[in-house]
């Protein structure tokens, strides 16, 4: 990270606010990603940290200000100082170069291993169904369940899923990741699996955006963390600062909670 | 005293054998001597005239009645389906005047009784002489009079298709809804949009939760395709109904049809059966249901294999 003024950042949150009818769960988000950072989302559940993250790839509308991702707005154009909503089929050929990995996995339960991997690339960017199993056996070899091709989703543990999730999310060659809580719903002997991945994919230089309440992740892996609450962001640093020399209150709260 | 650990023991090898249930034995010689005693009452009295069931039963016009009665039941739950297809997507859309319009469809047509409705389809040339089609409240482009466009078959099938299609609506709502919210976030975070999700994710997987209720709506409507006798179209029932005004004998020829009734709706709890264990894929159920899974259920030829063996064969034989 050289911060130079020149790098498009991979992420570009402008004042964001996301309301649901009278709740403002979003206040004001603003907040650059560079290209290769790994980025830490932390903050007590209902901070708005995973609806912040749905923003990103337009799984929710937001409600004021502008989200870029590469450079590029993910579910609208702007025409004459107005943003129009986009058309569906463009929204989510932009939304495609963003994977996202959920909390519950969300494997399609009615597919095998492989096919879960090979639909959205044969679909979506039509690329030839060679190609795209060869690819996807690659994927799984890398995140080591090479085995698991011919096995549908409930065969796996919950570990395999979500690293089997993982595997699907890089079919798509996406410029950048998006981590919606990937451990919360694992057992405590299964998170490591899931973990090492992640650790291997932010060594090879992903662009990574993760909530997540395991500290021990963040502390070793994020370039940066930040710190959310009630909708706003209260600190964003470096690991070793925000962790060790909290600036504020609100940090300190939420660090002597999640110990 | 010591305490010693005798791991030698031979432990008793062979099956196992189940406890004594006495009661269960008094249960069934109970059934079985009222299923005797049924099965007596039905053949020992000649006034079911058994050798008049066998005369008709593979007579010329029941024949023709049965197949009149079967291209009812496929004609009419393929309109249900596709239409009611169209009117639960239709529901789910995001705009208040198609959502509502399926609404009210699905209101109207299950909130009159079918009977009504086919006799509605019958005369609807007392309402509209002819039926055109061209630019809305412009010119027409085609027309034909309704009396010949309207016969008891098309009556009835419009009658059946349309009524069966505010049910099926509703049976396919309820296997939409049955997807888990996650898999439309999943399907769009990796670009898919609206109408593939549709096919490729949520039809697929709600097919679990809808072939068993449609299953059951087929089964229905082989014996409500009775109440088109009413429209004097000769389906199995009226089939029946004309011979035995003819000849009194009325209670051989409704058996007759209910024979018939009773064997294609048990070819239909087969098919079901195998339909369902199809769409049971990646649940780890291959049992299915119907007669098919109670055989299985039966003998445990399936049940003994592990779902993961099951499903590491078929990714081996592609």
């Amino acid at each position: 990270m050289t911060g130079s003024t020149t790098v498009t950042p991979m992420v570009h949150a402008d004042n964001v606010w996301k309301s649901f009818g009278h709740l403002d769960v979003l206040k004001g988000i603003s907040l650059d990603v560079l290209p290769g950072e790994v980025v830490c989302l932390l903050g007590s559940s209902g901070s708005g940290k995973t609806t912040f993250l749905r923003c990103i790839n337009h799984l929710e509308r937001i409600s004021g200000g502008e989200i870029l991702v590469d450079g590029q707005r993910i579910g609208y154009r702007e025409q004459k100082g107005t943003l129009v909503e986009l058309p569906e089929r463009e929204t989510a050929r932009r939304r495609a170069e963003t994977a996202m990995v959920f909390q519950q996995f969300n494997l399609f339960p009615h597919r095998t291993v492989l096919e879960n991997l090979v639909e959205a690339p044969i679909l979506v960017k039509r690329e030839p169904r060679a190609e795209a199993t060869q690819r996807a056996l690659g994927m799984l070899a890398r995140v080591g369940l090479s085995d698991k091709a011919g096995a549908y989703p409930n065969q796996l543990s919950g570990g395999q899923q979500q690293r089997v999730a993982i595997a699907r999310a890089l079919t798509m060659r996406p410029k950048l990741m998006l981590f919606d809580e990937p451990t919360s719903a694992l057992d405590p002997e299964l998170v490591g699996e899931v973990l090492e991945v992640m650790r291997d994919l932010a060594r090879g230089g992903m662009t990574m955006v993760v909530v997540t309440h395991e500290m021990s992740f963040a502390r070793d892996v994020a370039d940066r963390v930040v710190v959310m609450d009630d909708g706003v962001i209260v600190e964003s640093g470096p690991p070793e600062q925000v962790f060790h020399h909290p600036e504020h209150a609100r940090t300190r709260a939420f660090l002597a909670k999640v110990g | 005293m010591a305490l010693t650990l005798d791991t030698s023991s031979p432990r008793p090898t062979g099956p196992t054998r189940r406890r004594r249930r006495p009661w269960v034995w008094v249960g069934n010689v109970v059934v079985a001597v009222l299923a005797v005693m049924l099965l007596h009452a039905l053949l020992a009295n000649p006034n079911f005239q058994w050798d008049v069931v066998g005369h008709y039963f593979f007579s010329g016009s029941i024949l023709q009645g049965l197949v009149k009665t079967l291209l009812l039941t496929a004609l009419s739950m393929v309109i249900g389906v596709v239409l009611g297809t169209v009117l639960a997507v239709m529901r789910r859309a995001d705009t208040p005047i198609v959502s509502g319009f399926a609404a009210l469809y699905i209101w109207f047509f299950r909130g009159t009784p079918l009977l009504v409705q086919l006799i509605f389809w019958y005369n609807l040339s007392s309402l509209y002489t002819s039926l055109s089609l061209g630019v809305p409240f412009g010119p027409s482009l085609w027309s034909a009079s309704t009396n010949s466009l309207i016969s008891p078959f098309t009556a009835a099938l419009l009658g059946l298709g349309l009524n069966q299609a505010a049910y099926t609506a509703e049976i396919v709502r309820a296997g939409m809804l049955s997807v888990p919210p996650g898999q439309l976030d999943a399907a769009a975070s990796l670009g898919m949009p609206g109408g593939m999700t549709m096919r490729r994710v949520i039809l697929p997987q709600a097919m679990r939760v809808i072939i068993p209720p449609i299953g059951n709506e087929t089964i229905g409507m082989l014996k409500t395709t009775s109440l088109v006798s009413v429209l004097a179209m000769p389906e199995l029932l009226y089939s029946a109904q004309l011979i035995y005004a003819r000849t009194y004998e009325t209670m051989p020829l409704l058996i007759v049809a209910s024979i018939w009734y009773l064997l294609v709706t048990s070819v239909l709890t087969l098919v079901q059966g195998e339909i369902e264990r199809r769409f049971a894929r990646g649940t780890g159920d291959t049992r299915g249901g119907g007669i098919g899974g109670l055989v299985r259920r039966f003998t445990r030829v399936h049940a003994e294999r592990p779902a993961a063996a099951v499903a590491m064969e078929e990714a081996g034989a592609r």
